[in-house]
């Protein structure tokens, strides 16, 4: 659906159910230079069971309006933004890789307006290779093809998408080229590379927090996740193996499965 | 992030994807080999996994109409190889056209389409889809703004082979494809003929990749299938010609493809849509007889090609020979076109006149003996057929010739049997053409 938020248009998934207000609600936040579409494997099952859903596109970025955000922490403003225009007091928030620095940004600014945070593949800080900041900052597609390559584990580089026909590189690929590549990829790796508070804002965080990890990510190592993860108290880790950073496309059931689990007990649907 | 070793991508390339891609062993008991999934269908865990999987919320199979695990395979392989971002496979080429054109139109609409085709396809367009009211138009593939020319409001893609069956006529996919995105409309290239290895349509714009897979990809002329390759590229949201793209679908509860699923939008109705209304699937066996074919696909391509080069020089010194098309040629009217799309071969499709007219080549389809003489093209072994009398039989004469054929053709689909054996073959076969009228009497 779209919508207006501080006077620009903003397109979110509502996972394929009408937006319903009476339902609580779930809020997807993609990674550096994404759309919505990543979240297609976990964000329709939610949508059909007892929960209003917002996958979306961050502006500048899939089908939204404006320019893309600059700093982590405009972005985390701008979440909590949407809830608001959206007519809602609360919210529960799942992001990957850039999507959890900014979901743990905007939960340490807005402790008693997020309800549940849900991370993958995360991290306390994002600090980019120079060199793959220059390229996505000149627009080089070798930007893209490079982040392809580290965002997928071994077995995700062979395939095996669990929709049936699908290949992950290219369709990666093609995700992260729906937009100029210096506008999007280039401005949030940018951001991410300057964000330095993830660390205090993880420690300021008392909600439900569960952080999903995979043994080879080389983007948001385990290690890396576990240390952020740590910070906020309670939080529960689930590490799967065998897969790389983009866990909720390799591994889309194992991930369903372990949000539905903790999101469903933590911030229960409508029945 | 930041380790700074590798700044090159590490993805498989080509002859790696053709073993691998698509296929995860520790997920299939270890087995090194594709399984082969010989079932209709998959057990739920439960009423919500049953759900859940009917709404497009999870990922996997149902039943083997819509999708199979083997199948699966073969569509991820053939699309890393495309540079596609999803494919869907066919019980054959033919119905991967039909599914291709029903998914991309609605009664009313228009295509605008390459004249020099195989004729089941031509047939397609000009018989069978005008009766589902979807409209074409032909344009000769070398007229490349008569592609232009064509279209019409009701447009809704243009549709070619990348190099014309029979005649070798190449389309310019480059210029075309940028005809079709000015128009807001897809392009979609039969390339069966060359396969991944010699032209990704992809690079050069095409949006939507045909292949019947029955020929080089699978190679060994055992097994029928078909495949449709998305490029991923074309926005079907720019314009409002594509309603059933982009609006809510109520097949799926008001699921808009485009809006969902963007880069994987077609293949995702192409299945959800086609396959279960339509239900062209191909068997688990045949997708892994094609997988076999695919892994030595460069290997045979790079054979196919240097004996089909070898056949030109032959065929261009003959005495019985009036002509010969193939665009390695260098007075083909497309051999620049052709360096230019197929760097890495120009293909093992031959069309070539015979001195005697029609007689002369039905007396040397019936004396060559190693050479097959069926209706089939992209086997490892030598194919031949007069196409005026066989796999375009059905047209007529005005037809034909606006096809591009003639009644001296013969179709010449190289093998990779050895060079010398095929040459006196051919021998045999020009011998008996001289003297038609005493060897049809033996």
């Amino acid at each position: 659906m779209k919508f207006q938020v501080n006077n620009n248009e903003v397109y979110a998934s509502t996972g394929g159910r009408p937006f319903d207000k009476n339902k609580p609600l779930i809020i997807f936040v993609h990674g550096s230079g994404l759309t919505h579409m990543t979240w297609v494997l976990q964000t329709r099952y939610f949508a059909f069971h007892g929960y209003s859903v917002l996958a979306l596109d961050m502006p500048g970025h899939g089908l939204s309006g404006g320019e893309s955000l600059k700093s982590i922490e405009d972005m985390a403003d701008w979440v909590s933004d949407v809830i608001d225009a959206v007519g809602y007091k609360e919210a529960s928030l799942v992001g990957h890789s850039q999507g959890c620095l900014v979901t743990v940004e905007c939960t340490a600014r807005n402790p008693d307006k997020i309800k549940t945070l849900s991370l993958m593949g995360g991290a306390g800080a994002i600090p980019m290779n120079p060199e793959l900041l220059s390229l996505a900052e000149n627009n080089d597609p070798k930007a893209v093809e490079l982040m392809m390559d580290w965002a997928h584990g071994p077995a995700g580089h062979f395939g095996g998408h669990p929709v049936p026909g699908l290949y992950h590189i290219n369709t990666g690929s093609m995700l992260a080229k729906t937009r100029t590549i210096k506008n999007t990829l280039g401005v949030d790796f940018r951001a991410c590379d300057n964000y330095k508070n993830g660390f205090e804002a993880a420690k300021q965080i008392k909600i439900p927090t569960l952080s999903i990890l995979a043994t080879d990510d080389k983007m948001c190592p385990v290690k890396e996740g576990k240390k952020l993860a740590n910070l906020i108290e309670g939080s529960q880790i689930d590490i799967i193996d065998n897969c790389g950073h983009m866990m909720l496309l390799e591994e889309a059931d194992r991930v369903l499965n372990v949000l539905k689990k903790f999101i469903t007990t933590n911030y229960p649907p409508n029945k | 992030m930041s380790d700074k070793k590798g700044m090159d991508p590490k993805t498989y390339k080509f002859d790696t994807l053709s073993l691998h891609a698509g296929y995860q062993p520790h997920k299939n008991a270890g087995s090194r080999q594709v399984p082969i999934y010989q079932t209709t269908s998959y057990l739920f865990d439960d009423v919500d996994h049953a759900a859940a999987l009917f709404n497009l919320e999870r990922g996997g199979h149902i039943y083997s109409r819509i999708s199979n695990p083997t199948v699966a395979v073969l569509e991820e392989r053939v699309a890393s190889l495309e540079g596609g971002t999803a494919a869907l496979a066919t019980s054959s080429g033919m119905s991967a056209i039909f599914l291709a054109v029903m998914t991309l139109c609605e009664a009313g609409d228009h295509l605008v389409v390459s004249s020099q085709l195989y004729g089941g396809t031509v047939n397609l367009f000009r018989l069978t889809l005008p009766k589902f009211g979807i409209k074409t138009t032909f344009v000769k593939p070398r007229d490349t703004e008569g592609f232009k020319k064509a279209i019409q409001k009701n447009t809704k893609g243009i549709f070619g082979e990348l190099v014309g069956n029979p005649g070798n006529e190449i389309m310019n996919m480059p210029e075309i494809a940028k005809i079709a995105h000015d128009a807001g409309i897809p392009l979609m290239v039969d390339a069966t003929y060359q396969t991944p290895y010699l032209c990704k349509p992809i690079d050069h714009g095409a949006d939507i990749v045909i292949h019947s897979l029955t020929k080089w990809m699978a190679g060994h002329g055992s097994s029928m299938a078909g495949i449709i390759v998305e490029g991923g590229k074309f926005d079907w949201m720019q314009n409002d010609k594509f309603p059933t793209m982009t609006q809510p679908y109520e097949g799926y509860h008001g699921l808009s493809f485009a809006e969902e699923f963007g880069p994987t939008a077609f293949t995702m109705k192409a299945r959800a849509e086609g396959m279960r209304d339509f239900g062209p699937c191909l068997s688990p066996q045949n997708a892994w007889n094609v997988l076999q074919g695919i892994e030595t696909l460069s290997v045979r391509m790079k054979k196919h090609c240097e004996n089909a080069e070898k056949m030109v020089e032959y065929l261009l010194g003959h005495e019985s020979v009036a002509w010969v098309s193939h665009p390695s040629v260098p007075d083909h009217p497309d051999h620049d076109l052709a360096n230019k799309l197929l760097p890495n071969g120009k293909g093992s499709m031959i069309a070539f006149g015979i001195k005697g007219g029609k007689a002369a080549g039905e007396a040397f389809i019936n004396n060559v003996k190693l050479a097959s003489h069926l209706a089939n093209v992209g086997d490892t072994r030598t194919l031949v057929i007069h196409p005026a009398s066989a796999t375009h039989s059905q047209m007529d004469e005005a037809t034909l010739k606006f096809a591009g054929l003639s009644h001296d053709m013969i179709r010449l689909s190289v093998g990779i049997e050895d060079i010398d054996d095929i040459k006196n073959d051919f021998e045999n076969g020009f011998r008996a053409a001289r003297k038609p009228r005493l060897v049809s009497n033996q």
